[in-house]
């Protein structure tokens, strides 16, 4: 089965991270960027960082036969800084036209501070001029009305909620996320945000539609296999296998690919430029290497003394 | 003779784009020209796939020809519609603003994509020279990419015509060490020196030393410049049970110049007349030994 996982950070994973992942039978993944772990205090470490998931972080998934998009956008936490803010603003188109940027995202709400209201309304603004879906973080604390005023701030916008994918829901925030129109996204994080087993109850009542999961790893302790072992315990407990493919890989195609920047074909039918340049595909590497898809069990066994 | 380039370019693109998709492209251009900010320019760059397509430029046997004749060594038989239709706008701004173009090339080259980065060092042959641009392509060649690497090194003849020997023979070190190769390096053989052979007789012994292989080609370039005690490493190479291996230590020793080891290379050649009645009737050349290796390896 293919997957996709929608919301990966992942330049702070490992490649033992990306062998499992393409291992595991994900052939997409959804960089959104985001607050790094420590505060960005220039705006000139805000565009190597733009620059580093666009170029870099999109040949080192191509290494490992999977397909790298991202988004782009202010992080609610960084938008209370006003300086950091404008100057981030100011770069910002530059970026969302490149290839492989698949929405603005993820912005929304943390304290739900006016700075972060001002500069997530200026966000759907420029994701409207530029007719680019929108992926929402729903704030960690205060979630329920968080979301509720995510939705009404995108209203009052005039955004299409089919466009928009708001993340990070649980129990208490995924019936009106889906009940106005919009994409229900779902972090299997442990400890924080989903469990996996929670989801398939959530699958359970409310079926397929609009609602996918990620990841959502990224520099904590989180869990890069989330959607494929989502998916494989969805099926063990009875979720039909369409469902499955639906939250674990159509519907996020379907929501990212409106952006006309993801599709199918980028993974199974490769532009002969790609195949030559950044994706490698899941077969032998070129100029023969070794394929890089090692069992990442027994390479990190530490008894499996020999590195070569 | 870049603006014979850009001539073909367009032509090149006009032939292949649809009649709406070639008015977009110069209705954009004029835009760039006119425009007051880089804002159009970075617009037009980011549309250019999305609005052209992707697709390979497949160029004809007689337009790569018309390609070396207008810059010798240009050899866009890779090019992607999309590349093309970057680096024509890219040199008609270059015409029209050459003081402001360096400047304007590490911008974008800062805010590049993968596909716009190797766009962008893949026609610098055809920009006109700056410092800026000699500084970009210095920063490029330090990429860990490998497409971006082989858009400067490869079938481009920027660096045989710009690089000092020490940037030159760093790019070829860091071909062989990101595992690229060397025939697609325009003026390969021109460029060899000692220096050069030095450098990659210590990393053969690296290679050797750390129980790893050392590609055919690294051979290429120290033949001709090879003293005596390189001509213990091709003798080894051409002792190899690997064909490649083995006709490229025979065709590098054949290619010593120094008279104070011809002698011994020339002992040494005697020893495979099979080998040697090839390399002399032609069958065995560097590029058909890249060749080789090239299939070898699945490419």
């Amino acid at each position: 089965m293919m997957f996709i996982d929608p919301h990966a950070h992942m330049i702070s994973r490992t490649t033992d991270d990306y062998e499992a992942m393409a291992a595991a039978g994900v052939v997409a993944v959804i960089e959104p960027s985001f607050w790094v772990g420590q505060p960005r205090t220039h705006v000139g470490t805000y565009i190597d960082y733009l620059s580093a998931i666009i170029g870099f972080e999109r040949f080192r998934a191509g290494q490992f036969g999977i397909r790298h998009y991202c988004t782009v956008g202010l992080n609610s936490k960084e938008a209370n800084n006003a300086e950091l803010a404008e100057a981030v603003m100011e770069i910002l188109p530059r970026f969302a036209l490149k290839e492989g940027v698949v929405a603005i995202g993820e912005i929304g709400y943390d304290e739900q501070t006016e700075l972060e209201d001002k500069y997530f309304r200026l966000q759907l603004e420029l994701a409207k001029e530029l007719d680019l879906p929108v992926m929402i973080h729903t704030p960690h604390r205060d979630k329920k009305r968080g979301t509720s005023r995510s939705m009404d701030v995108c209203e009052e916008h005039g955004m299409d909620p089919s466009k928009i994918i708001v993340d990070h829901n649980n129990e208490e925030t995924v019936r009106e996320v889906l009940d106005r129109g919009y994409w229900a996204a779902f972090s299997i994080y442990p400890s924080t945000k989903m469990g996996n087993s929670r989801m398939v109850d959530i699958l359970t009542e409310y079926g397929a539609e609009r609602i996918m999961v990620d990841s959502a790893c990224d520099w904590g302790i989180s869990e890069p296999l989330g959607v494929a072992k989502t998916a494989r315990l969805a099926l063990e407990r009875g979720i039909p296998e369409e469902q499955v493919r639906l939250v674990c890989y159509q519907n996020a195609l379907s929501a990212y690919g409106q952006s006309g920047q993801m599709s199918e074909d980028h993974w199974l039918n490769p532009a002969a430029i790609d195949q030559r340049t950044v994706y490698e595909g899941n077969s032998i590497l070129r100029g023969g290497r070794e394929p890089l898809v090692e069992d990442a069990a027994v390479k990190r066994n530490a008894n499996n003394l020999i590195i070569e | 003779m870049t603006s014979k380039a850009v001539d073909l370019l367009e032509q090149w693109l006009g032939h292949r784009l649809k009649d709406d998709h070639s008015s977009w492209l110069q209705s954009q251009l004029k835009k760039v020209l006119t425009s007051n900010s880089d804002r159009e320019l970075h617009i037009t760059l980011g549309l250019i796939p999305r609005k052209l397509g992707r697709e390979d430029l497949n160029l004809t046997h007689s337009e790569l020809t018309e390609a070396n004749n207008a810059i010798s060594g240009w050899n866009p038989g890779d090019w992607s519609i999309d590349c093309a239709a970057r680096i024509a706008v890219l040199c008609r701004l270059s015409e029209h603003d050459k003081e402001g173009f360096g400047d304007t090339i590490t911008d974008l080259c800062r805010n590049a994509d993968l596909a716009e980065s190797i766009a962008l060092y893949s026609g610098v042959a055809l920009f006109p020279d700056s410092e800026q641009l000699d500084q970009q392509v210095a920063e490029g060649l330090r990429t860990n990419m490998r497409a971006v690497f082989e858009a400067i090194a490869h079938n481009n003849p920027y660096p045989a015509n710009h690089f000092d020997e020490n940037r030159w023979n760093h790019m070829v070190l860091k071909a062989l060490f990101i595992d690229s190769t060397l025939a697609p390096i325009y003026g390969i053989d021109q460029r060899s020196n000692k220096e050069l052979a030095i450098i990659l007789c210590d990393y053969a012994h690296e290679r050797r030393a750390a129980g790893r292989p050392v590609t055919a080609e690294l051979w290429r370039c120290v033949g001709p410049h090879a003293t005596n005690a390189m001509i213990d490493d091709l003798q080894l190479t051409a002792g190899s049970t690997i064909a490649t291996e083995h006709q490229a230590g025979v065709l590098a020793l054949s290619q010593c110049k120094d008279p104070l080891v011809q002698q011994r290379a020339h002992e040494l050649t005697a020893s495979y007349p099979e080998t040697m009645a090839e390399i002399v009737n032609g069958t065995i050349t560097w590029d058909v030994i890249y060749q080789r290796q090239q299939h070898q390896s699945g490419n």
